[in-house]
């Protein structure tokens, strides 16, 4: 077996599977089981001892759900993944693994508003602390770190506003604090960017949306680089005898992929947001046609873009890829093929215009989820973000005349069509 | 980092761990939550003979212990050191005087003299892995745990005991 550098779209196809040993069949087999039997006692005892490989129950490993694991590694560059539930979980999961009372965070301020709510509600109830900063600003973030601080976290393309993080300077801002950078990748995929290769230690996905692709199956998923020195002194928990693994010192044994080990058999054994093997293989699906949908969604969202920049109901769009976006050149540095296919634009009329908007338009769809197959719109102020007081909203970029769209595969004539009509509705 | 330079390739890996049966572990603990352990208790899983080089012990997970490499009454196929860099020279030196095939050393332990002394010696080398991480990426069970095997084939997975 050669020794070669596979591309993007064979890795997509390839990676993390190879022909079932029982029956040789070439799709990934749905291995909808709870639990796995030993063959003796010792058998048993070296699997609770992770001294074998293998698989127990299905909220640790489970064979379909380890193939989506190393094939969403293989995509972002990285050493080692863990599949869990969500987007959501897989956030809670790296974090958790990381952070215990007393410890802090620093976190861009642009963030998904349940990521949000995530870090300044129920982490600060566990006794986590986090500092939310300008993420256009790397002062800030090195300004909040403190003396406590145990990860610096960020979004490659922030929710709604589709901010492009520099990750490479906010890399060397983490780096020099001897701190992890976690990203999370989920807006653009490892196609259009790749955080560890910029210097990220942590990339986290939920692939419920371009990954999958579909919009049938919800679930996250977490990648680690494997170069972070955790023996720099402060990171106990992986370094020193883990209490809730007995004893097992995580660095020192499982090296290069310590960090999802620990973060597999202690936090998601012990939190439970294991992801059923049924939706694995949905993202395994997904996951298959990744590059050429990416593709496409770029190209159809850069000529929705340039439509509503030119439309007369439309005071602003914000998508990176445009000439004369604040992010443009990042956006050339980070996702050069395409700033994925989430975009907000500010409708004329404010807050009333928008909901009338969405209430006009015939196929596009009213929901709160972005990165499907089809054209959604959904006005965040009054849905993603409402949780947050009005001046959380703001400090996140949301505005009242705020409308995000995530532009799907449709016929782009149509989805143009389909746009023009309900702002010409919204505006009578 | 190991200078890739140095870092063991797939079909050299592969080679080594499909010829060469038995394994002189160095620094082998009787404690079972060492990573020699592991590892050790893994091979003999997998059709390893594991022969454990340890001053401290008379025996460790079932096979006599010998106080040194020249101590070994027998043919060595794998010299695996679990110790630390400093004397990674002296045990490549005692591993070329018996005539071993492969000089290993674990996660983290890198002599780039001692790698060049053994390689000279015509012995192969392999730095900064795991026998045991490496064995369960080609042959099944690291892919259990979501690392990225970088094994790419549409062959037929041999089915290996777990």
């Amino acid at each position: 077996m050669a020794d070669r550098e596979f591309g993007f779209e064979t890795l997509a196809l390839h990676a993390g599977q190879i022909p079932d040993a029982a029956t040789g069949s070439r799709a990934t087999p749905i291995y909808q089981t709870t639990s796995y039997v030993f063959d003796s006692a010792d058998h048993a005892a070296s699997l609770f001892n992770l001294q074998t490989f293998g698989n127990v129950y299905t909220r640790l490993t489970n064979p379909t759900t380890a193939v989506f694991e190393e094939r969403v590694a293989a995509l972002e560059g990285g050493r080692a993944g863990v599949a869990v539930a969500s987007g959501m979980s897989a956030q809670m999961t790296t974090l958790l693994t990381i952070l215990q009372a007393g410890d802090h965070m620093v976190s861009a301020n642009t963030l998904y508003g349940g990521t949000y709510s995530q870090f300044d509600v129920t982490f600060r109830r566990l006794g986590i602390d986090t500092t939310f900063v300008d993420p256009d600003n790397m002062d800030e973030f090195a300004a909040a770190i403190q003396p406590n601080t145990k990860v610096v976290y960020a979004e490659t393309l922030g929710n709604p506003l589709i901010n492009v993080l520099d990750i490479e300077a906010l890399a060397e801002v983490a780096h020099a604090a001897d701190l992890p950078l976690v990203i999370d990748n989920t807006f653009p995929t490892p196609y259009l960017c790749k955080p560890l290769d910029w210097g990220a230690d942590i990339v986290v996905n939920s692939a419920t949306k371009f990954m999958g692709g579909h919009g049938t199956s919800i679930g996250g998923v977490l990648v680690e680089k494997g170069d972070f020195p955790w023996s720099n002194g402060k990171f106990p928990l992986m370094t020193e005898p883990s209490d809730g693994y007995h004893g097992v010192k995580f660095y020192e044994t499982f090296g290069d992929f310590a960090f999802t080990m620990k973060a597999r058999v202690e936090t998601l054994r012990t939190m439970g947001p294991a992801l059923s093997p049924f939706n694995s293989f949905m993202f395994l699906q997904g996951l298959e046609t990744l590059p050429v949908r990416m593709d496409r969604h770029c190209e159809n969202a850069m000529r929705v873009a340039e439509f509503l920049e030119a439309h007369p109901s439309v005071d602003w769009v914000r998508y990176p890829s445009l000439k004369n976006d604040p992010y443009y050149e990042l956006a050339q540095k980070y996702v050069p093929r395409g700033a994925s296919a989430i975009m907000s634009f500010g409708i004329k009329g404010g807050q009333e215009a928008g909901v009338k908007f969405i209430e006009s338009a015939q196929f596009l769809s009213h929901l709160a989820n972005v990165g499907d197959a089809k054209t959604l719109i959904i006005h965040p102020a009054s849905t993603t973000h409402r949780q947050l007081s009005d001046e959380q909203q703001l400090s996140a970029g949301v505005t009242p005349d705020m409308v995000r769209i995530s532009v799907g595969l449709e016929t782009i004539d149509d989805i143009l069509w389909d746009l023009d009509q309900a702002l010409d509705q919204s505006q009578s | 980092m190991l200078d890739p330079k140095y870092d063991a390739d797939i079909p050299t890996l592969r080679a080594i761990l499909e010829k060469y049966r038995t394994v002189a572990i160095v620094g082998l603990s009787k404690n079972w939550q060492r990573p020699s352990n592991f590892a050790a208790k893994y091979l003999q899983e997998h059709g390893y003979r594991i022969i454990p080089v340890n001053p401290v012990y008379e025996e460790v997970l079932g096979e006599k212990c010998y106080p040194s490499l020249a101590d070994i009454p027998e043919p060595v196929d794998v010299v695996d050191c679990f110790r630390a860099a400093e004397e990674i020279p002296a045990l490549a030196e005692q591993a070329i005087a018996i005539k071993a095939k492969v000089l290993w050393t674990q996660l983290e332990i890198i002599h780039y003299e001692a790698a060049d002394l053994a390689k000279a010696a015509g012995l192969e080398v392999v730095m900064d892995r795991c026998m045991k991480i490496e064995h369960a990426r080609f042959y099944g069970g690291l892919n259990f745990v979501g690392v990225n095997t970088k094994v790419i084939s549409a062959k037929r997975q041999k089915i290996v005991a777990n």
